[in-house]
């Protein structure tokens, strides 16, 4: 065992914890943050997307040794700056705008592929925004709606 | 939750050197085959490991002497952004973009793809059909092995267990020509079904030369198809050529049904394969 720190969603974080547990169980059991999900736990679903330094990675292949002193976001701190005034970060909205939540599981990774693709200055081209989650299966949707929904924040209605 | 082995997290290769000496130690880079071993149980679990992203030796893409030079730790994210890269070895930015997809693409390695071996890793073929060679190091030394030469059998590479992946070369000759193509079940996240590169040198009149046709996914191991580079070895890319060495491969290749697809599919999906790379470079 040895203390990992580092930041999540803008917070120092210390974890007395194996350094090969996975994130996504520091995450869910060490810091109570139950909104990144477990899919299949093989990189294979995205459920467990977070951003790692600004990238998106899946939680479940990420031993938290690798995490040290770097930052951490996570879907609960998906716009710090919302949060503060007790809103949703334009990307939740435009999802609950155009129905691009159905069960919901694939909805946190979703969120953070596409902040991370945001982020980088994506636009609203339809193909790029398919290659941005192609790492983030959803079997309810069929996609259409949430590629709308990335495409509208990508390129505010005017 | 999975298995939890103890890890060092080295700051220096001399130091990782060292605890690969002490006894079994399984190096990690992105995690990205190696997570999934162990959360999946897909075999015994490693009695320690050894976290290699701290070591910044192993980072870096460059020029050297007219090859390029990729160190162990370079992810497929740094290979499709790397300017070198899209100038010089742009079928290697094209495999890299076809490997799961951004997750994966942001954590896996070249290292990585190279150590784990898999019949079906995407970079390997254009490592063997580029005459690249890896740089392999330890406590004994370090040496350079052909990529030919480092896939021996299933899954087992010319790596010693106290040795590291250091580097990558990949020799860059004027003229050379290099293509790939992969084939899975759908554009992102699919483990190939036939992976393809192939490479040449064309001076004109005498034909092409240094001609390599390497495969994935259809044998133990990547492979080269000797007996299909020696039809097209002097050629030009003809139709009647064409025909020849994809009906050639399709007689070479020994493949092997499996939960991804079929012989019979990968031994006619590899000979259509190499059949279109060389119309579209005979440009008919």
């Amino acid at each position: 065992m040895s203390a990992y720190r580092f930041l999540v969603n803008g917070a120092p974080a210390q974890v007395d914890v194996p350094g090969m547990r996975r994130l996504l169980d520091v995450l869910r059991e060490d810091l109570g943050l139950t909104g990144t999900k477990e899919g299949c736990g093989e990189g294979e679903c995205g459920a467990c997307s977070v951003l790692l330094d600004g990238q998106v990675v899946d939680a479940c292949l990420v031993p938290v040794c690798q995490v040290e002193g770097r930052i951490v976001r996570t879907v609960e701190g998906l716009s710090l700056a919302a949060r503060e005034r007790g809103a949703l970060d334009t990307l939740q909205e435009a999802f609950l705008d155009h129905g691009a939540a159905q069960c919901g599981i694939c909805t946190p990774g979703m969120l953070m592929a596409a902040r991370a693709y945001l982020d980088a200055g994506g636009g609203p081209d339809d193909e790029a925004i398919r290659e941005a989650i192609a790492g983030n299966l959803c079997r309810c949707t069929g996609y259409t709606k949430i590629v709308d929904a990335i495409a509208a924040v990508a390129s505010p209605a005017e | 939750m999975p298995a939890e082995p103890p890890i060092d997290t080295p700051r220096h290769l001399f130091e990782a050197y060292e605890r690969l000496a002490a006894g079994p130690t399984r190096p990690i880079a992105g995690g990205t085959d190696v997570m999934v071993a162990i959360t999946g149980e897909l075999g015994p679990i490693p009695d320690r490991m050894l976290d290699l992203s701290r070591i910044d030796a192993l980072r870096g893409i460059s020029l050297e002497e007219g090859s390029l030079v990729l160190g162990a730790r370079t992810t497929y994210t740094e290979i499709r952004r790397s300017a070198l890269c899209r100038e010089h070895l742009p079928a290697l930015v094209e495999a890299a973009a076809t490997i799961g997809a951004a997750q994966i693409q942001n954590r896996g390695t070249l290292g990585g793809n190279i150590a784990n071996a898999s019949p079906a890793g995407d970079t390997l073929p254009i490592l063997l059909a580029a005459d690249a060679t890896i740089l392999v190091g330890g406590q004994r030394g370090e040496r350079e092995v052909a990529a030919s030469d480092f896939f021996v059998s299933y899954r087992r590479t010319a790596l010693a267990p106290d040795e590291l992946i250091l580097h990558v070369r990949v020799p860059l000759p004027r003229g050379r020509e290099l293509r790939f193509r992969k084939v899975g079940t759908r554009r992102a996240q699919a483990i190939s079904k036939v992976v393809m590169a192939l490479a040449w040198e064309d001076f004109g009149s005498t034909g092409w030369t240094n001609v390599r046709v390497a495969l994935g996914s259809v044998a133990a191991t990547p492979i080269r198809a000797h007996a299909t580079e020696a039809v097209l070895e002097g050629a030009h890319p003809t139709p009647e050529v064409a025909d020849r060495a994809a009906e050639t491969l399709a007689g070479e290749l020994r493949p092997i049904d499996d939960v991804r697809s079929t012989a019979d599919y990968r031994r006619a999906v590899s000979a259509r394969i190499l059949h279109r790379l060389l119309r579209d470079a005979g440009g008919w």
